[in-house]
């Protein structure tokens, strides 16, 4: 382990403090030492870095993904989805917790920090179940949750269907002052449901789902939110109704923040054509429509964040009929090459991404988990080094992800990540770093 | 050795031998979407020689002889099995039948596998019925023999649309601008699905017509995933003046899913009757895929009535299953 090191010459953004400069970058001690535009003063034993042409930022923070440990290993672990997510420049992962057994108590909660003590690369945040065995019936004891260091409370995968139990986990939540992250989803109206509600449905004679299964319980929460004055998060949203009911909610003061996925930003529904069951996603992938109201409110800040849902499967899951293939896209390694097609197709700023995979996921966490999604001085040196103009080819037999389960196989993305920094150890390094790039 | 002596050349292969090479371009028939005009009109044509061969005293050709069918069922079903598996003794392949019991499903076995045991049990072609939408697509990408479709969930059901057409084309001179009218539960009909491609394709001008639960979403704006056609929830105006007017089965479970009031209430907004089928054109056919709910979508007077041609698409259904075996089986033809 490097005990200093030096990344020269590059274009360092940092949203959390308005930052956008060429320079460096000195770590040391696991922490950022200093920024500068030239750094002359290094110690002994530091390693350096040759950041020309590449990006240098914060290391990402993904507030919504899968390990799937304990209880579905086949799909994922700690050790492997953190490797992924390492590659795909995140320093800071938040895992959801329906595993099995799920995470409604403190020893499921211990235990996920202890094996990613042991296994994982980076920091794992554990998201703690709303109600105890995810049934949406008896809230869980959050409070032990709370003391035993959950980021936030979730029962992603289904939503609390039972308005009464979930207007009780926000008034509950204001004990804890964490936020309350739904997947909104009226099941009666999602039922069956495969794919989007529409012409692709219709000429795939597939179940749809309709945009209002989402907006539905969005509106729901948002007025438990308002009547309770808790912290609503809403999970993956993807319709422009949702968009825009949160619009509103903001606008009234009501403390909700939302997240996006980079599936539901880039691609439309045209990717199930075909019956591709790897882009079988709940929610569904939707239209062009709502993915333009998407970016709008990403750019107006009625979307916070960008979150990944990665959500591994396992080939032969599948590798099967349509309607009975899980749902869920294996995103950590596509994430951000994915994004960059926004930004170089003019749709959203480098910063302003950088900063909704930084600086807002890190505001939402607050500072119990340290200073994170920032380059500030004395900060965790959790750092994220990419080329956004490199292009490359997206192969998922060298994910090191279990999941090989994305549409996007075989598709060519420009922006690579190039490096993975955390707590000032380099724990992903691309091939085409020079041998004598010590970083 | 009868039938050997029996089986000549058709016209149609006498005429232009070359034909079906430069026209036929499938591996599989999954759904008509991917078929040319061109590919329609063949498989009519080669429908005609088939219909011819039926007609004889001894309807049986040595075209598959060597050749594997297996029909593969994951629903049940007398009448479509029944006649693939007619078509195919009367070209005399050898035809195994499958019917995939929920018990080989519940021991893990996946279409996949079941498929590649099929294959290595020699099966050239596979035909496939599948409560699935998008099995047969599935399948087609895992196996070297050649998939037909016979049915996958609310998605297609070629084979049925293809028969509909070569019954219609018994009855008047062409598909182009042919009023169709196909009415009732649009939505969850792979028959009304593979109808509105191939129909559309040969230029015909379709409406379709039902109550709005049942009518398929997202066909209202200028899209181009699925073919353009009129809609309705106006049953006299979708009648008025048509050339075709086809019903479609109505699952009875339709009203326990909230879809329907009553089978009563539909029966009576919906049901194709003599009343309202007078103001249709007066050379009118009507037809059905089966199995019909008499006096629920259709009137049973309607059904027996001198306008129904449903008996025949029965019969045409094993030419035209035998013409797309034929065409399917390709150079074996000249054996």
């Amino acid at each position: 382990m490097n005990k200093s090191m030096l990344i020269k010459n590059g274009r360092i953004i940092d949203p959390s403090q308005g930052l956008d400069m060429t320079g460096d970058l000195l770590v040391s001690g696991g922490k950022i030492k200093s920024v500068a535009e030239i750094i002359k003063e290094i110690p002994a034993d530091c390693s350096i870095l040759d950041a020309r042409h590449m990006v240098v930022c914060p290391g990402f923070i993904d507030f919504h993904c899968h390990l799937r440990q304990p209880g579905f290993e086949e799909k994922e672990t700690i050790a492997t989805g953190s490797r992924a997510a390492a590659a795909g420049g995140f320093t800071t992962i938040c895992c959801m917790p329906n595993t099995s057994p799920a995470l409604d108590n403190k020893a499921t909660i211990d235990y996920i920090k202890a094996a990613s003590a042991a296994d994982a690369c980076i920091r794992v945040l554990p998201i703690g179940c709303i109600t105890r065995g995810r049934a949406g019936k008896e809230l869980a004891d959050m409070g032990e949750l709370a003391e035993a260091g959950v980021v936030a409370f979730s029962d992603d995968g289904s939503t609390i269907a039972d308005s009464r139990i979930m207007k009780q986990a926000l008034e509950y939540s204001l004990i804890f002052g964490l936020p309350i992250s739904d997947h909104c989803e009226d099941a009666m109206l999602s039922e069956g449901g495969q794919i989007n509600e529409g012409i692709i449905a219709t000429r795939l004679g597939l179940r749809g789902i309709p945009n209002a299964a989402e907006e539905n319980i969005i509106a729901r929460n948002i007025a438990l939110a308002k009547l309770t004055g808790a912290r609503i998060h809403i999970c993956h949203i993807s319709t422009h109704g949702s968009v825009e009911l949160i619009r509103l909610a903001k606008k009234d003061g009501v403390k909700i923040t939302a997240e996006v996925t980079p599936h539901h930003l880039t691609m439309d529904e045209e990717m199930v054509l075909g019956y591709d069951t790897n882009a079988k996603v709940n929610p569904p992938l939707r239209t062009r429509k709502d993915i333009d109201a998407l970016i709008k409110g990403l750019k107006d800040g009625t979307i916070d964040i960008i979150a990944t849902d990665h959500a591994p499967h396992t080939a032969n899951e599948k590798l099967c009929e349509f309607s009975k293939a899980p749902f869920g896209i294996s995103g950590f390694e596509t994430a951000f090459g994915s994004l960059m097609k926004l930004v170089h197709n003019g749709d959203i700023e480098l910063n302003l991404l950088i900063s909704k995979m930084t600086a807002a996921p890190a505001k939402i966490i607050g500072n119990r988990f340290g200073t994170l999604g920032t380059l500030k001085v004395e900060a965790p040196a959790d750092i994220t080094v990419f080329n956004p103009d490199e292009e490359w080819t997206v192969d998922t037999d060298k994910f090191y992800s279990k999941g090989k389960n994305t549409p996007l196989n075989g598709v060519e993305l420009k922006g690579k990540i190039l490096a993975t920094i955390y707590n000032g150890k380099a724990v992903y390094k691309d091939n085409s770093l020079k041998p004598g790039d010590k970083a | 050795m009868e039938a050997v002596k029996q089986y000549k050349e058709t016209d149609m292969q006498a005429e232009n031998p070359q034909l079906e090479q430069k026209v036929w371009n499938h591996r599989h028939i999954l759904d008509l979407d991917d078929f040319t005009p061109a590919e329609i009109d063949l498989v009519m044509q080669t429908t005609d020689a088939m219909h011819e061969i039926l007609s004889r005293p001894i309807k049986k050709v040595p075209t598959l002889r060597g050749k594997t069918v297996v029909t593969l069922f994951y629903e049940a079903s007398t009448r479509t099995r029944s006649s693939f598996e007619l078509a195919a003794k009367n070209l005399s392949a050898d035809i195994s039948n499958l019917t995939v019991s929920s018990s080989s499903v519940t021991k893990g076995e996946s279409l996949i596998d079941t498929l590649e045991t099929m294959e290595a049990l020699g099966a050239d072609i596979v035909v496939m019925r599948h409560p699935c939408s998008g099995a047969p697509n599935l399948a087609s990408k895992h196996v070297k023999s050649s998939i037909i479709n016979a049915g996958d969930g609310w998605h297609a059901h070629p084979t049925q649309a293809l028969l509909d057409m070569y019954t219609m084309l018994k009855y008047k001179n062409s598909i182009k601008n042919l009023k169709v009218t196909i009415i009732g539960d649009i939505i969850h009909s792979r028959v009304a699905h593979s109808n509105i491609w191939s129909l559309t394709k040969m230029g015909a001008d379709v409406t379709i017509c039902g109550p709005s639960t049942l009518i398929p979403k997202g066909m209202d704006n200028p899209q181009p995933y699925f073919p353009k056609v009129k809609v309705t929830t106006d049953i006299d105006k979708a009648i008025k003046g048509a050339d075709v007017v086809m019903g479609l089965r109505l699952q009875l479970e339709r009203q326990q899913s909230g879809l329907l009031p009553s089978i009563r209430e539909y029966a009576k907004l919906y049901q194709i009757t003599e009343e309202r089928l007078s103001k249709a054109d007066k050379n009118v056919i009507v037809m059905h895929p089966g199995p019909v709910n008499e006096d629920i979508e259709i009137a049973s007077s309607v059904v027996h009535g001198e306008k129904s041609v449903i008996t025949e698409q029965v019969t045409n259904g094993v030419a035209v299953r035998m013409a797309l075996f034929y065409l399917l089986a390709g150079g074996s033809r000249n054996e």
